[in-house]
């Protein structure tokens, strides 16, 4: 009835009996909340059938945002153990479970930290600058969501209910093949991944189809904001990366489930072959999470330097290179597997090449601050930040792609210190300066500006003192995993010291959840009534805050690439008396929500071999999709006596 | 007054870092920069030789930050301001063509020393290399001298200044043999055979791992490397020889189960073709791998 799902699947650790509580506590106190406060309606028709771009952007922060504060509580825990486990002491952790928990860091970070940030700010930044009231489709964003969401659940359900993959978080067979985990763990990495893969692909294809037509009248691609060139950078991306992935985990599963033989090193199978494949899609999904944190901070750089962006056409072709250069790097990845000098050195000159267009962009930030009035606001403190981190990250990456040089460093600590500069100095500190930057535009009020600045300071400081001493690990012949190590080997004071950066680190997360708590108690205080409280430059600012829903009452017209800036600089002395007309929007609907589900429970009983559960999760994908395609009601039109309605009271200021 | 309390606040901080981290570094051994062979010396010159080629771009980059940023601070009142400054030909050019020089520059680096430090690559030298073949085992490395007809787990002996040549493999999942201290590494893979020719040019003890994940055992999968003198070498070859127990097929199938932390072990190589035969098992038809046992 069950498949292998039993009741030892409940058994746990203190540890993670303890962190499944607290999960459980958690929601719990969510829905008493929600109880409380009769909520319940309000949250069923104003946000989970929404199909509404900014309010699906606002569920991926949330979820982010959770899965970021599991992900970091992974970080701590495994700074914690490498702290402890030296010498005679093993630690608080077994061997097991920690690798377990470096496996869930970084699935988490990666697919759902960083793939929901991409989302999150696509989603509410991308049609608003580009002039647009709502994503190609509506309905497929509202899927995405679901899948991406259906794809966090099954991660923190294996917290509860049997275990995660102990693979690592690129799963290599044949360790993750059935003959050496033979637990539920991979196939709960598999589907989480897969789903979540998915949806990542249907919004790649939304929002591409959503740029190319769905821009206002006079943005010419040319004319785009630099941010709308980094998220259609990164769609494409996604559009060509992430149908490997798919494969790719499907032949993983099969081979598990089925038995079959894609990547078993015995009877004709390759692990190679995984390898290469997962790279194929793993290299450029680095690029998919830092293009749009790039597009972050060409904003936030223009805008609070006051000026226009340097080298915008440079800026332009810059993406276009990295776009192009991430698919042809991925066996950067594995030098070591054995490839001759001839492929080696090929890959590890594409890599270099990639260093070009990066380091361009970086000059033209500075230079867009020359000549500017730099005004050192939180946002602007991420980017300075970002800049130290980021190059000198860089640098050790272009060390890393010297072929005979990375067989000393591959797998050691030093290339974690290198990735982690890229990911939590290039992608996690955009989504953090894009959250402080965008925070007012959807909420109507402003961030704590002090909390801010104290949060980045810990975490800058953090960084360095967590970061900097991997480096030298790694030059001591320090590998990473590792759940213990002997003492003779002269690594623990500084595996302490990157424990007490990682502490640091926990301030910052601290004063960060803080600093929105404190805000939200103090949002009279720092109301925006003006929509534009940076003084910005592009269509985004044009609107209330937050925006109406329908974004845009009257399409606007562009003819610069700072469109709202220069409206600024020349006002019009009579504006034309406004004409609106009726705006044609879709309808809410629950069918995303049941499709997310139904593909959950499809997972889930892949995932335990419950066969019945399997079959009725596809019928349902299947028939939810069917009902709601044959739906003819799904879209109205909202009457100019509305739009008037709203507009006048967005004037008066939002909520 | 305020802002020079402030510079001075931050001063005091980064003094006080520095004296934090500064007795974390004493004593350390940079295994990496401390190589005791020509392949790991090499790698480190590439190492601080690519460094310096490209600290000449980041460190202008990190200066530049903190001047613009702090030259151009909105209260400045010196400093000119041009919102509509955007593009200037000179300075894009030189931060397209520096970089590319640079990468040039770094290509020929690499493609040189790609095929220079090709772990597959002999050790140009007069002297015979030493084959010694590794199998990555769940969770320890067993080594096999064909040549001298000994085997060992989780320690390995050779002559100074006598390259080696390790065939690498593993009846177990994707391992990596490291030696930080002579050269890098490379992958063990169950079916396959990697090659990796290393040297050492004194006589010392170095650190050996697995840098690739295998599983529950994986951070025990230490050995050590003993380079010592020809005829110690020889000594201790002969030490092993008949002394110690045979290492068979049985025998192997025992080691092949999973243990963690393992002891070195010595063994007189019984079945001389054990290598091959652990190899081909990946290669062989269901039936036939029944019947290897026998």
């Amino acid at each position: 009835m069950f498949g292998k799902l039993t009741l030892d699947a409940f058994k746990h650790d203190w540890i993670e009996v303890a962190a499944g509580l607290s999960m459980i506590l958690g929601a719990l106190f969510v829905a008493a909340l929600l109880f409380y406060y009769k909520r319940w309606k309000w949250l069923w028709s104003e946000w989970l059938t929404t199909v509404d771009a900014k309010k699906i952007g606002i569920m991926y922060v949330v979820v982010s945002s959770v899965m970021l504060l599991k992900g970091v509580v992974d970080a701590f825990m495994m700074r914690a153990q490498q702290v402890f486990s030296v010498g005679d002491s093993h630690g608080y952790l077994g061997a097991e479970h920690f690798q377990e928990i470096f496996t869930a860091h970084g699935t988490t970070m990666i697919f759902f930290v960083g793939m929901g940030g991409v989302f999150a700010v696509t989603n509410l930044i991308m049609p608003l600058q580009i002039g647009a009231r709502d994503v190609a489709f509506p309905f497929l964003n509202s899927i995405s969501f679901y899948f991406f969401t259906a794809g966090a659940m099954l991660l923190m359900v294996s917290l509860i209910i049997g275990e995660f993959s102990a693979a690592g978080w690129v799963c290599y067979p044949p360790l993750s093949g059935i003959a050496y985990s033979p637990g539920v763990g991979v196939d709960y990495w598999i589907w989480s991944v897969q789903i979540a893969g998915i949806g990542s692909l249907f919004s790649g294809i939304n929002f591409l189809v959503t740029i190319f037509k769905m821009r206002c009248p006079g943005m010419t691609l040319m004319k785009m904001p630099i941010f709308v060139w980094s998220i259609l950078g990164s769609m494409i991306l996604i559009i060509f990366a992430f149908p490997i992935l798919t494969a790719t985990l499907a032949m993983l599963s099969l081979d598990r489930v089925l038995g079959m033989h894609f990547f078993t090193p015995d009877f004709g199978g390759n692990p190679m072959m995984y390898i290469n494949l997962i790279w194929a899609w793993g290299h450029p999904e680095v690029y998919i999470l830092i293009l749009p944190a790039f597009g972050v901070f060409s904003e936030v750089v223009a805008t609070f330097s006051k000026k226009r962006l340097f080298g915008y056409v440079s800026m332009v072709w810059a993406i276009g290179a990295i776009v192009f250069l991430s698919f042809i790097v991925w066996l950067h990845h594995f030098f070591t597997m054995g490839a001759g000098a001839n492929v080696n050195a090929f890959f590890g000159i594409m890599t270099m090449l990639i260093a070009i267009p990066t380091g361009v962009k970086i000059f033209n930030w500075l230079f867009t601050m020359v000549r500017g009035k730099v005004v050192f606001a939180t946002p602007m403190l991420w980017f300075l930040g970002f800049v130290i981190i980021f190059t000198t990250g860089g640098m050790t990456g272009v060390l890393l792609s010297i072929a005979a040089v990375d067989f000393q460093l591959h797998n050691s600590l030093f290339l974690i210190a290198h990735f982690h500069s890229m990911v939590v100095g290039g992608v996690l500190f955009g989504f953090l300066s894009g959250f402080s930057y965008w925070f007012p535009k959807f909420t109507g009020f402003k961030l704590n500006e002090t909390l801010g600045r104290y949060a980045f300071w810990c975490w800058m400081i953090g960084f360095l003192i967590a970061f900097m001493p991997l480096y030298a690990l790694g030059f001591m012949g320090a590998t990473r995993r590792l759940d213990h190590y002997d003492a003779s080997t002269g690594w623990h004071s500084l595996f302490t010291l990157a424990g007490i950066g990682a502490a640091i680190i926990a301030c910052g997360v601290g004063f960060q959840i803080l600093q929105v708590v404190v805000s939200i108690y103090q949002r009279k205080k720092n109301k925006d009534l003006t929509g534009d409280p940076w003084n910005g430059r592009t269509l985004e600012w044009d609107t209330s805050s937050p925006p109406p829903f329908y974004n845009f009452a009257i399409t606007p017209e562009v003819e610069t690439r700072d469109p709202f800036w220069e409206k600024k600089q020349h006002p019009v002395s009579s504006p034309a008396p406004v004409h609106y007309e009726p705006i044609h929007m879709p309808k809410n609907t629950p069918s995303g929500l049941y499709i997310g589900s139904f593909g959950f429970l499809f997972c889930f009983g892949i995932i335990w071999y419950i066969h019945w559960m399997t079959i009725m999760g596809f019928l349902g994908v299947v028939i939810s999709m069917i009902v709601r395609l044959s739906e003819k009601d799904t879209d109205y039109y909202i009457t100019v006596a509305e739009i008037e309605k709203t507009e006048a009271e967005s004037m008066r200021g939002g909520i | 007054m305020k802002r020079k309390y402030k510079l001075l606040c931050v001063v005091l901080f980064l003094i006080g870092l520095i004296a934090l981290i500064v007795p974390f570094t004493g004593g350390a051994d940079f295994a990496v920069l401390n190589p005791k062979g020509v392949i790991g010396a090499q790698q480190k010159d590439l190492i601080i030789i690519s460094s310096w080629l490209m600290l000449v771009v980041v460190i202008p980059v990190l200066i530049l930050t903190f001047v613009i940023a702090w030259r151009y601070r909105e209260g400045n009142e010196k400093s000119k301001y041009a919102p509509n400054w955007d593009f200037n030909l000179l300075a894009e050019s030189i931060w397209w063509g520096v970089p590319c020089v640079i990468v040039f520059a770094l290509s020929v680096i690499v493609w040189r020393s790609s095929h220079e430090l090709d772990p597959f690559k002999p050790i140009d030298k007069d002297v015979k290399p030493l084959t010694i073949q590794a199998v990555a085992l769940q969770w320890k490395w067993l080594f096999i001298y064909p040549e001298q007809g000994i085997a060992t787990v989780n320690y390995v002996q050779f002559p100074e200044k006598t390259p080696l040549l390790f065939e690498i493999t593993a009846d177990a999942p994707m391992n990596s043999f490291w030696i930080p201290q002579l050269g890098g590494q490379i992958y063990a893979m169950p079916g396959m055979r990697t090659k990796l020719y290393l040297i050492a040019d004194e006589k010392g003890t170095f650190r050996g791992s697995s840098a690739n994940l295998s599983g529950k055992g994986f951070s025990g999968m230490n050995f050590m490397a003993v380079a010592t003198s020809q005829s110690d070498f020889e000594e201790w070859v002969q030490s092993i020889q008949g002394a110690s127990e045979g290492l068979n097929w049985r025998v192997y199938s025992e080691l092949t189960e999973p243990s963690e932390d393992n002891l070195p072990a010595f063994y007189t190589l019984e079945k001389k073709d054990l290598y091959d035969h652990i190899l081909m098992k990946y290669g062989m038809p269901m039936s036939d791998m029944q019947m290897m046992g026998e």
